[in-house]
């Protein structure tokens, strides 16, 4: 049984469409991160499944059932804000089982699931403190306590790491990938922070004005983007821009394998490579015949971050990126003729 | 900046105001007027209400409690204050419930230019002459006034609907003078509750009105307070409304007072009444003030 169904979603705010036509399952039990831009529609889409907009068209179903017409308190879904949300006046316990409240669930069996959920996310003991009480990471345990605890049939999360700083983010990552695991829930994930939703997601829908332009497992969206906006935003590329020849793509002069289906000959065709996928050597070094493509290139500048470096190369009029590993602790000079060398599965055929 | 500008060649006068001065010269004004203008007086009617008599003229100055035993000695007195205690009750609570809903309606249903208006508006009975205020409603209420004819367009023969001359129309002008207290205060306190908060309550299952008496209403509680206190306090000291509007039965504290300064001539009753109302007010300042406290702690 699948947990969230969204089927023909459409959203417009006057003449702004925000979104358009989206046609996505969200599996039961799988971890969704909705990457994108702001701008890019994923809160729209994540407040649409959540109740709180209503779209102008397509339907939102949730475990089986219809919810396109149901009002928000009649969803059965947890959900985590940005900004905590908790309410001030409440105790973390009464925070917490505000929600069983709502369902008709009082006394001892309520205060047993509200201490269960508390001890889930690391709190257990909290229960009579205020909010006011807690830091930034602490709030956001409990907001996610007080959205479990009513076993949602799906938990939106709604850029919910984003407020706190570096470190505390890295730790609730662990922590949020940790509940998901031992609840189960369906979850949906809100984010424009690309490295939390490589680390936290089963899958990863990439939003681009208004569509999702690729949904699919983290890795499969990284090697493989679809569209050029996908790999530009998820991760670093270069783009090669070129005419297909005989199974390959003539670019800059020379002729650049690739395992994906080409056009026609004649044809032009982007490639997408990661920067690193890329190995680069002197010009005058021996080169490792494994991989199949390669290409001239000069070095234009070095950035220097300890563990790694990034090189800035042009080849003719190509601008090109390549990171690498700092393993011989001495940097190839600016200005230095090298040759960049590739795989042919690395070259990844991506629309415009 | 550093200490020791002045040993850098500056000359000494250019030196900063000690703070505390600065603070001073800030405050002065306001608070010798406040002394000059409320607390002269008001020390002087304070001593006023343990005389005998007016000290006018050549009579001789008796010092006496008498006054303030007029609760016990005048027992119509505790009918006048229980009028006017539930003239106060009465106006405060509509004036809570009419104004906290324009407040809700204005935070969540308004934004920017619709917004200002309608809070503009709310201000027009601060804009009125008090007098004129109280006076226009005695042509809408009274028998054959404007709203007997508006309402025998309907149904020419209606009966009377006028009420001028009660309790009820008394309350009816003490709320439209006092209700915009209610309404920004409230309006105060609703704006900075945050949207995410209503959302999470509704996202856990809450319908309209657990929203609203869960999370609205205690979390605006102290602007709710602050209104009440606004409006009961001088609501209960009022004169105005209910002698043109209460006629007969707008006999209130505030009359009384007022009848002992300007008609009996009786000055040292009229203080110790008014400073009773004012221990009685202190009281209810007291007893609001730590639920304002509490409120403002959680």
């Amino acid at each position: 049984m699948s947990g969230v169904d969204v089927t023909g979603v459409a959203k417009s705010y006057g003449a702004t469409r925000v979104l358009t036509d989206i046609t996505q399952s969200f599996e039961s039990g799988t971890f969704t991160s909705l990457l994108g831009p702001s701008g890019s529609g994923k809160t729209t889409l994540l407040r649409i499944v959540a109740g709180f907009v209503a779209p102008d068209e397509g339907s939102v179903r949730i475990a089986g059932a219809d919810v396109t017409g149901v009002p928000v308190y009649a969803r059965n879904i947890g959900m985590v804000f940005q900004s905590y949300a908790l309410f001030p006046h409440m105790s973390v316990a009464a925070n917490v089982g505000f929600g069983l409240g709502r369902r008709g669930i009082r006394g001892k069996a309520a205060r047993a699931q509200v201490e269960e959920a508390l001890e889930m996310v690391r709190l257990p003991g909290f229960g009579a403190r205020h909010p006011k009480q807690l830091s930034g990471g602490q709030q956001q345990r409990v907001a996610l306590a007080r959205a479990i605890v009513i076993r949602p049939d799906v938990l939106l999360l709604d850029e919910p790491l984003s407020a706190l700083d570096r470190r505390l983010r890295q730790e609730m990552q662990v922590e949020l990938l940790r509940i998901q695991r031992e609840s189960g829930l369906t979850t949906i994930f809100v984010t424009h922070d690309q490295e939390e939703a490589l680390t936290l997601s089963d899958k990863v829908a990439i939003l681009d004005r208004g569509r999702i332009v690729q949904m699919g497992r983290p890795a499969e969206v990284y090697e493989r983007p679809r569209t050029k906006f996908a790999a530009e935003f998820l991760g670093d590329a270069n783009f090669l821009t070129g005419i297909v020849r005989a199974g390959r793509v003539e670019i800059a002069g020379a002729a650049i394998a690739t395992e994906d289906r080409l056009p026609p000959d004649g044809a032009t065709v982007t490639l997408a490579v990661r920067p690193e996928k890329i190995a680069i050597r002197p010009a005058d070094a021996a080169g490792s015949g494994a991989l199949e493509n390669s290409l001239p290139a000069t070095v234009a500048s070095v950035i220097y971050t300890g563990t790694a470096l990034t090189y800035m190369l042009r080849s003719g009029d190509l601008s090109l990126k390549v990171f690498a590993q700092n393993s011989d602790g001495s940097p190839l000079a600016e200005g230095s003729a090298v040759v960049l060398s590739w795989a042919a599965r690395h070259s990844v055929s991506v629309e415009g | 900046m550093p200490p020791e500008v002045g040993a850098a060649g500056l000359p000494a006068t250019r030196r900063r105001m000690p703070p505390w001065l600065a603070t001073a010269a800030l405050l002065l004004p306001s608070y010798a007027w406040l002394t000059l203008a409320v607390l002269l007086p008001l020390t002087a009617m304070f001593v006023f209400s343990f005389l005998h008599a007016t000290p006018l003229g050549n009579k001789p100055v008796v010092w006496t409690l008498e006054q303030y035993r007029a609760f016990h000695d005048q027992p119509y007195l505790l009918g006048v204050a229980w009028t006017s205690l539930a003239i106060g009750l009465w106006t405060t609570g509509i004036c809570a419930v009419v104004g906290f809903a324009a407040a809700l309606a204005l935070v969540r249903a308004t934004a920017g230019r619709t917004r200002e208006t309608l809070l503009i508006l709310v201000l027009l009975p601060f804009w009125t002459n008090g007098l004129v205020r109280v006076f226009s409603w005695t042509m809408v209420i009274r028998e054959g006034g404007f709203l007997d004819v508006f309402v025998r367009w309907f149904w020419p023969s209606a009966p009377s609907l006028g009420f001028l001359y009660t309790t009820p129309a008394i309350v009816l002008g003490l709320v439209h003078g006092y209700l915009p207290y209610m309404v920004l205060t409230c309006y105060i306190a609703l704006l900075s509750i945050d949207d995410a908060v209503i959302e999470a309550a509704q996202s856990l299952g809450a319908r309209w009105w657990t929203v609203l008496f869960k999370i609205l209403v205690p979390l605006a509680a102290p602007g709710l307070v602050t209104g009440a206190i606004l409006i009961f306090v001088p609501v209960i000291g009022a004169f105005m409304e209910p002698r043109i509007l209460g006629g007969r039965v707008g006999v209130t504290m505030g009359t009384v007072i007022e009848d002992q300064f300007t008609q009996a001539f009786n000055w040292p009753l009229g203080s110790a009444l008014a400073f009773t109302m004012l221990a009685v007010v202190l009281a209810v300042f007291a007893t609001f003030s730590g639920v304002l406290r509490r409120s403002a702690a959680t």
